[in-house]
């Protein structure tokens, strides 16, 4: 079995792993960091989105091997267990911008990828855009763009 | 999936050997296509040959008049070139409305290409530009390139090494999207390059991307959405499934044609 090597939230990883093995299971499954969700498994629902390399990627359909010496961050790396959450984590709070909380690790990974590519000051149809590849079951897209925005507004603070 | 063995080539030459060597063997480039296809176990690949380490093949540059774009060139990177923005703005355009943003991350051109599907983007622009693709072991005219659905003009042992993209002074990509998958129902590209007119659809035909002869003829006399107005295209040949019929497709390659002329 291929080694894989990585760093996954600012930890360095390795291990041997069937070459079958999707990035989204060797984080689950390999490092128990049952954070980052399998929703559809065919790259349109986007739970499973984390930053690879500081960009935001479909870790369904990425084989671990792909990223192999890359630098990896999940919603679990996104602020330090025992100190505050990040500003998009809050704002997804402040705003109620989950119901059930299944898409909302995806949902925080993207938005934060998001203000990375298309700043600090969001509007309501750039978000609906950029939010083409999170799917929300429950449908609470509203309060799911007013956190986006409040989020990424805090961001810059 | 089924088991495969993962190889990791520094080169396109080592590459191609494995490839020559075993016909159940596969390039891997973004994945985005091959992955979810083989997840569904409907490949079967002995070996998976990850191109994700080979050096020089994503570089995007200017030369003479066309753009040559790298077969690993991700979606985001030709979305966002400064080179293909300025350069080609439509081919910039066309890339950054396929998929959504966190495939655009992954995905590459020479993986769409190589995959053929016949609901992907880049098909429409390289026919609907006449680019040339360019393999390891020859140029590929996009007229002799798509073969039909999932088929290609490639060899065994053929890996595309690069597009090149000569540039229209007008062009322009218009795109029905399928609502969930982000994929054409149909796209639509056209072009001007001198007396060269070209009209290439997406998504429609049941064969793969195709030509609009009688549109480009009418586009002739003045490059404009007046002159293929009430023009339509026949039903025989399109796509018919749960998202639309023969008839709508067709209506729509009309609808799309004149919509990316009004913006070329």
């Amino acid at each position: 079995m291929p080694a894989v090597s990585l760093t996954v939230n600012g930890k360095p990883v390795t291990a041997d792993v069937d070459p079958r093995t999707l990035l989204v299971q060797f984080l689950r499954e390999h490092l128990r960091l049952t954070g980052t969700h399998v929703g559809c498994d065919t790259s349109q629902c986007g739970a499973c989105v984390i930053h690879l390399d500081g960009v935001a990627v479909k870790s369904c359909t990425t084989l671990v091997m792909q990223a192999d010496g890359g630098n990896v961050l999940t919603i679990e790396g996104l602020a330090a267990a025992d100190g505050p959450l990040h500003p998009m984590q809050e704002a997804f709070r402040e705003n109620h911008g989950l119901q059930c909380g299944f898409c909302t690790p995806g949902m925080v990974m993207t938005a934060v990828d998001m203000v990375r590519r298309k700043g600090n000051d969001l509007d309501e149809r750039t978000i609906r855009e950029e939010l083409d590849g999170n799917l929300c079951r429950c449908t609470g897209y509203h309060n799911i763009v007013k956190a986006i925005a409040a989020g990424a507004k805090a961001m810059k603070a | 999936m089924y088991e495969f063995k993962y190889q990791r080539p520094g080169t396109v030459r080592q590459a191609a050997n494995i490839l020559a060597k075993d016909e159940d063997a596969k390039i891997l480039a973004g994945g985005h296509s091959l992955l979810p296809t083989m997840k569904l176990r409907l490949a079967k690949p002995s070996q998976i040959i990850d191109l994700g380490r080979v050096e020089g093949l994503n570089t995007i540059e200017l030369k003479g008049r066309s753009v040559v774009i790298g077969a690993m060139a991700r979606h985001v990177d030709v979305a966002n070139s400064p080179v293909v923005k300025e350069a080609f703005p439509a081919l910039a355009d066309l890339a950054g409305v396929i998929g959504d943003p966190a495939v655009r991350h992954r995905g590459t051109i020479g993986g769409s290409l190589a995959n053929n599907d016949p609901n992907a983007d880049y098909p429409a622009a390289v026919l609907g530009l006449g680019a040339t693709i360019i393999t390891n072991k020859r140029r590929i005219a996009a007229d002799d390139y798509f073969k039909g659905m999932f088929d290609t003009a490639l060899e065994p042992g053929e890996i595309i090494i690069k597009v090149q993209f000569p540039i229209a002074k007008k062009a322009a990509y218009e795109k029905f999207k399928h609502p969930a998958s982000g994929f054409a129902l149909v796209g639509v590209f056209v072009s001007k390059r001198g007396s060269d007119i070209r009209v290439a659809v997406t998504g429609a035909g049941s064969n793969g991307v195709f030509r609009v002869t009688s549109f480009e003829e009418a586009l002739k006399k003045r490059f404009s959405p007046k002159s293929i107005e009430g023009m339509t295209i026949p039903a025989d040949g399109m796509n018919a499934d749960i998202h639309g019929s023969a008839e709508y497709r067709a209506h729509l390659v009309g609808v799309m044609a004149r919509r990316a002329l009004a913006r070329a």
